[in-house]
């Protein structure tokens, strides 16, 4: 049986629709579960697995985090975080938990103790100090030079340097 | 003088970045310190690779010191630590129990029946779920147990010829020293 045409064009653009509605399907679900799919309780735990991932280091490609990487061992601590989550451990719990196993190393924001305080303050001592240098100097520089510069070029507007 | 302070901190910069190559060089950036060094080793229950039916667990290996050497068939640098182990393994003096990474159990099979069996015994940990409590994140690492369970020293790489001697062999021999548990 042959079909018109205006059935035709009926039927392409219901498929069409459909088509863009499962892209956008498909795109959505993806975001959300970036790698590898599971059986979250609810939207709200998958959020909250997401973040957690995220602030943990992949061990074996070091500079990514939990959630993104592809690597074998990536893939069993996440299923690992999945299950102490499931067993209601708080985030805390969980990072606990692998810091006991694989150091602080798997966390990317480091605690502040005491190994760990000139990473965490040491830049702004260095800006201090830089600080610290600028003033004296620019007092120095007020007290020894107040008349002695003799401008024969007004215009130069200290752009020489 | 004070028109040398700019070159005088240049200095300091170029030893600041001296010291950090020197500092790179000597310390490998991908090595995790392992928290467990002298904690007691994870307890485990691990089926044994000839016989699957049997299991071997942490207190089952309790009261005499032993080597766990993780390792796997798909893992390269494993078969550069292999003839190592045959070499040397019998003269450290410890049991060394083949941990078997993440693998299928014939492909272990099949590369231990290729290359030798350097080992006492090989437990099977297929899913790689009790080597997380023991905070392995790749092959090969080894761990030296004494004889009350507590980890002693951890190699995270193959055991080289110079590791065995500067490394692990006084770390035994430290452990021999101790009175026995």
């Amino acid at each position: 049986m042959r079909e018109k045409p205006t059935q035709r064009r009926l039927r392409n653009r219901a498929l069409g629709a459909l088509l863009q509605l499962g892209l956008l399907l498909f795109a959505s679900t993806s975001l959300a579960q970036a790698i590898d799919p599971l059986p979250f309780k609810d939207h709200a735990q998958e959020v909250r697995f997401q973040a957690l991932t995220r602030e943990l280091r992949c061990l074996v490609c070091q500079n990514e985090n939990l959630a993104d990487s592809n690597a074998d061992l990536a893939r069993d601590l996440r299923h690992e975080v999945f299950d102490l989550m499931q067993q209601g451990k708080s985030d805390d719990e969980i990072k606990q938990y692998l810091v006991d196993r694989y150091s602080d190393f798997v966390l990317y924001d480091p605690p502040v103790k005491s190994s760990t305080v000139l990473l965490w303050f040491g830049p702004l001592a260095i800006l201090l100090a830089g600080a610290v240098v600028v003033v004296v100097t620019i007092r120095r520089r007020g007290r020894a030079a107040p008349v002695a510069v003799t401008d024969d070029k007004p215009n130069d507007e200290g752009d020489d340097w | 003088m004070s028109r040398l302070v700019p070159f005088f901190g240049f200095l300091l910069l170029v030893a600041l970045f001296g010291f950090g190559i020197w500092w790179n060089a000597q310390h490998d950036q991908r090595e995790v310190p392992s928290p467990l060094i002298n904690k007691p080793a994870p307890a485990f229950v691990l089926p044994k690779l000839d016989d699957p039916s049997q299991t071997v667990s942490r207190d089952n290996l309790m009261g005499k010191p032993y080597l766990i050497n993780v390792f796997a068939s798909w893992c390269i640098a494993c078969g550069e630590e292999h003839p190592v182990l045959m070499t040397q393994g019998k003269s450290i003096g410890v049991p060394i129990v083949g941990y078997n990474y993440k693998d299928a159990p014939e492909d272990a099979k099949a590369w231990l029946a290729k290359h030798g069996n350097p080992y006492d015994m090989v437990i099977v940990d297929q899913e790689g779920r009790t080597a997380i409590d023991f905070g392995v994140y790749g092959a090969p690492e080894s761990f030296l147990v004494d004889g009350k369970g507590v980890i002693r020293y951890k190699r995270i790489g193959p055991l080289t010829p110079e590791a065995i001697e500067k490394e692990l062999k006084p770390a035994i021999a430290a452990l021999a020293k101790e009175p026995a548990p």
